[in-house]
């Protein structure tokens, strides 16, 4: 056994450092990017991130100036009509695979959500086109959220499925032991128990899909204008963030930039928000 | 009220033969106690194992009884069975009857919430509900089986928590209040199930005197694995040993002259 | 054994909270059963839904071309030709080059994670890798097209052409966008899941493995090697699977940065195309229905192998605590 060899200690001893340091290095390399990435989004996004920018429509090309106040609001939007098919579908169907059901067929329901987590977001987009698009004969906001809620709904069960587990039994035995049914024990006693962790999983899911593109670029489809209509074509961000960085204008490239900053700040915002409402999870209840 | 050195029903368990050295004695009670619960010949199956094996035991009203026993003796499945909340438990199954009141707990047109509102439960951790407050937590069961009476409600509140002594004091004492809000549904039984084995001296000695005076209102079981503790605070006392009643009899009794070898030789600190 | 005497009436009090309590429902329950059910059965619905609908979009396709549509090179929708061969091989190579790139520095990164960096820097770390990981495609496209791609193609590449330009790898012009490129972009885009499912993957590592190994002498780097990545082999297969799943699904990123052009070409300084760039691209562009039925019918290549490679990963990791994963994998 060469472990027990002491004559090369020395070098066994030199080896075990020099593989520590290119382990650090690697750390290092795996997230240069998220540096570089910030970086490069500040310095070439925070100069036309302006009032115009959160207020103005985007211009024609050749006119400079304007926003993406559109594409904002048609994000917010989008991830609200998102946020209603993926929420309720996706918390309940969590509680049922936390409180009811055989093993059996519960392992075979998370396996499933577990391969629908890992499908590329573009064939939802494919599959709501075939599916709304062309069966209403056009491109729609509905369309586009509803490519969203179905992304979220696998990724709210699976959260949501973790976090009602962890809520301690003795809560739902005190709860049934005072006559109170099965499923008022569940909403009002098991669910408000584990409400932070169902929320920063809704919230994590959220910031997921808000910044999708994908699946929107044959529903939403995009908007130069104000969407007055669910049934008409809206913006949304990563959308125009995506039109205008592949465009050959400087001006949109700017906006494309300054749209960029804004979407990473909004996602790292919930993401720092879900971290505070973590924290302590471990000591306190769920 | 039972008047506890005049009313003694006496009650031993039969014995298998393999294991009783002594001729098995079947007891009566010398007056007519109230009694709560009767339970014939109840078996309890956990998948094919059998924690509770052919247990006869009556419960006299406005009591306390306390079951005594080894880890593992079947003393909770048996608590459990008094209201039904050993049903949780996936794959179990039970054989006998228990009468509450007279009524069978197990008859199929029984809906086991209104057997829990009936028998009330306080757990071995006290588990207040995190996100509610005092009240709220008093309140919870009252409001979730549908009462929407603020009157009332505020009402059961401060009764339930006087008859949990917690009132006047600052309200920090979580098993207290798991016992205030069993008590604001108004339930006739109260199970308990090693309530003090988490707690220190001092909140030990408030439970005990709280079971103490809940007695005149309620029949009390308690389970507990503290000798000294079932003493103090019982008027009978059942020893079960591997899912079975060895001997079930007025706690004095038990206490200072059993009649099985067993339960002396647990009693005394020779195992368990 | 004998009941000593029938129960007494107990002293009946007016028992209001009891009046006062609504008689349970057995309704309730049941809805609420059956109404979580049905949520959770979405998930089933969904992997129908995917299936029949990607089926039926190419089914006219399917039916023109046959096996032929994975074999051939034309892409021609003038003619309504196709042939996915080029998007299956760029597709291919692009998440090998990501694989390759990607799986030693996550592994090195969750092995220093669990096993070799000081404990104060451990959190710190995993944070910025989750915050990595919700850097949305399009946002990496962005700065690949504008910073990454000058960049590879000033430095990297042009040293790359003169050390292995003897190889077919690394020859012809260099533009810049190229399957090197989207190879890097993917990496970048599956580094954090590689990592953070390899992370739980040695955690889960029973310490008597570790323990064992210090007790026969070994240093630090041997525990690892010996003791926790060697035991965790086939999890950090699992984990690697996954990232291919990804890898093979990435859009965005990579759309802005590989070229889109559909060949078949040797050097990797060549554009390439994906199966899922030429969806991004060309759906709204499908002027006949032969057109649409052949990208429907990417989508459908696409689900399948994304599919399965999930499937693999999936069983490979369960060997693993399902909990501990799954935060992960997310």
């Amino acid at each position: 056994m060469h472990l027990q060899r002491a004559d090369n200690h020395t070098w066994r001893k030199a080896k075990s450092g020099l593989a520590s340091t290119a382990a650090f290095v690697s750390a290092l390399l795996v997230i240069a990017p998220l540096g570089l990435v910030f970086f490069h989004l500040v310095a070439n996004g925070a100069s036309s991130v302006n009032w115009d920018f959160f207020t103005k429509l985007p211009t024609p090309v050749g006119v400079v100036g304007g926003g993406m106040v559109n594409a904002i609001a048609g994000s917010l939007e989008l991830l609200a009509l998102a946020a209603a098919i993926g929420i309720p579908v996706g918390v309940l169907g969590g509680v049922y695979l936390a409180e009811y059901g055989s093993a059996r067929v519960n392992s075979m329901l998370r396996f499933i959500a577990d391969v629908l987590n890992g499908v590329p977001s573009i064939t939802w987009g494919v599959v709501v086109y075939g599916l709304v698009v062309l069966r209403f004969k056009g491109f729609s906001a509905y369309a586009g959220g509803l490519a969203l809620g179905l992304i979220m709904i696998p990724l709210i069960i699976r959260t949501t499925e973790e976090v009602i587990l962890l809520v301690p039994n003795g809560y739902r035995e005190a709860a049934l032991a005072l006559g109170v049914s099965r499923w008022k024990t569940i909403v009002h006693v098991v669910m408000k128990t584990a409400s932070k962790g169902i929320i920063t999983g809704i919230l994590l899911a959220l910031a997921r899909v808000g910044g999708e593109t994908a699946p929107l670029l044959f529903t939403a489809f995009g908007n130069r204008f104000w969407n007055h209509n669910l049934s008409e074509p809206i913006a949304a961000l990563p959308l125009q963030i995506f039109t205008y960085a592949i465009s050959p204008y400087d001006d949109w490239h700017r906006q494309a930039w300054a749209g960029a900053l804004v979407l990473v700040t909004g996602i790292f915002c919930v993401n720092v928000v879900v971290r505070i409402l973590t924290r302590g999870r471990t000591a306190s209840v769920v | 009220m039972v008047n506890l050195v005049m009313a003694t029903p006496e009650r031993t368990v039969i014995e298998r033969a393999e294991r009783a050295t002594e001729p098995i004695s079947t007891s009566t009670s010398e007056s007519a106690v109230p009694l709560t619960f009767q339970v014939k010949n109840l078996s309890v199956w956990y998948g094919e194992k059998r924690a509770i094996d052919d247990v006869t035991l009556d419960i006299a009203s406005n009591a306390v009884t306390a079951i005594i026993g080894p880890s593992g003796c079947g003393k909770s499945t048996f608590l459990r069975c008094l209201n039904r909340m050993h049903e949780l438990v996936p794959k179990t199954r039970v054989e006998g009857t228990v009468l509450l009141q007279g009524e069978d707990l197990y008859s199929s047109t029984v809906d086991p919430a209104i057997v829990r509102r009936r028998v009330g439960m306080v757990f071995q951790k006290s588990n207040p509900f995190p996100t509610m407050s005092i009240g709220e937590n008093v309140i919870i069961g009252l409001r979730l089986n549908g009462v929407r009476n603020q009157k009332f409600l505020n009402e059961r509140l401060e009764k339930s928590l006087r008859m949990a002594a917690l009132w006047d004091e600052v309200k920090d004492d979580q098993q207290r209040l798991c016992i205030a809000r069993a008590l604001a549904v108004e339930p006739e039984v109260l199970l308990m199930d090693e309530p003090c084995s988490a707690l220190d001296p001092i909140a030990t000695a408030k439970i005990e005197e709280l079971i103490h005076e809940l007695k005149a209102e309620y029949t009390i079981v308690t389970v507990t694995h503290n000798m000294q503790q079932a003493g103090r605070v019982s008027d009978y006392t059942a020893f079960f040993y591997l899912g079975r009643l060895i001997e079930f009899g007025p706690t004095t009794k038990i206490f200072t002259n059993p009649s099985q070898r067993q339960t002396e030789d647990y009693i005394t600190g020779r195992f368990g | 054994m004998e009941i000593a005497t029938p129960p007494a009436v107990a002293t009946v009090e007016p028992h209001s909270a009891r009046r006062a309590m609504a008689p349970p429902s057995r309704f309730g329950d049941k809805a609420f059963e059956w109404l979580t059910l049905a949520m959770a059965m979405a998930v089933v619905v969904l992997v129908i839904l995917l299936g029949w609908e990607l089926w039926r979009g190419s089914s006219l396709a399917i039916k023109k071309f046959g096996f032929h549509f994975l074999t051939t090179s034309t892409w021609d929708p003038v003619a309504d030709q196709f042939g996915a061969l080029p998007f299956i091989y760029g597709t291919v190579v692009s998440s090998l080059i990501a694989l390759l790139i990607a799986v030693p520095l996550s592994i090195a990164t969750a092995a220093y994670l669990t096993e070799l960096a000081p404990l104060w820097i451990r959190q710190p770390l995993v944070s910025l890798i989750e915050m990595l990981a919700a850097i949305p495609s399009v946002i990496l496209g962005l700065w690949g097209i504008f910073v990454m791609i000058p960049w590879l193609r000033d430095y990297p590449f042009p040293l790359l052409k003169r050390l292995f330009g003897w190889t077919p790898f690394f020859t012809g012009p260099i533009y810049g966008t190229s399957m090197l490129a989207g190879g890097i972009i993917i990496a970048i885009m599956i580094l954090p899941i590689i990592t953070s499912v390899s992370r739980e993957i040695l955690r889960s590592v029973p310490n008597l493995q570790r323990e064992a190994a210090y007790a026969l002498g070994a240093t630090r780097w041997e525990v690892t090697r010996i003791a926790v990545l060697s035991y965790a082999k086939k999890g950090l297969f699992g984990a690697v699977i996954l990232g291919l799943g990804r890898a093979l699904g990435e859009t965005m990123a990579v759309t802005m940065v590989i070229g889109n052009t559909p060949q078949i070409a040797a050097s990797l300084f060549k554009p390439g195309y994906t199966l899922a760039s030429v969806i991004a691209n060309e759906f709204t562009e499908a002027t006949t229905d032969m057109y649409l039925q052949a990208l429907f019918e990417i989508g459908l290549v696409l689900l399948g192998t994304t599919i399965l490679a999930n499937l693999l990963a999936q069983l490979l990791l369960q060997t693993m605590s399902t909990t501990s994963t799954t935060r992960a994998v997310q």
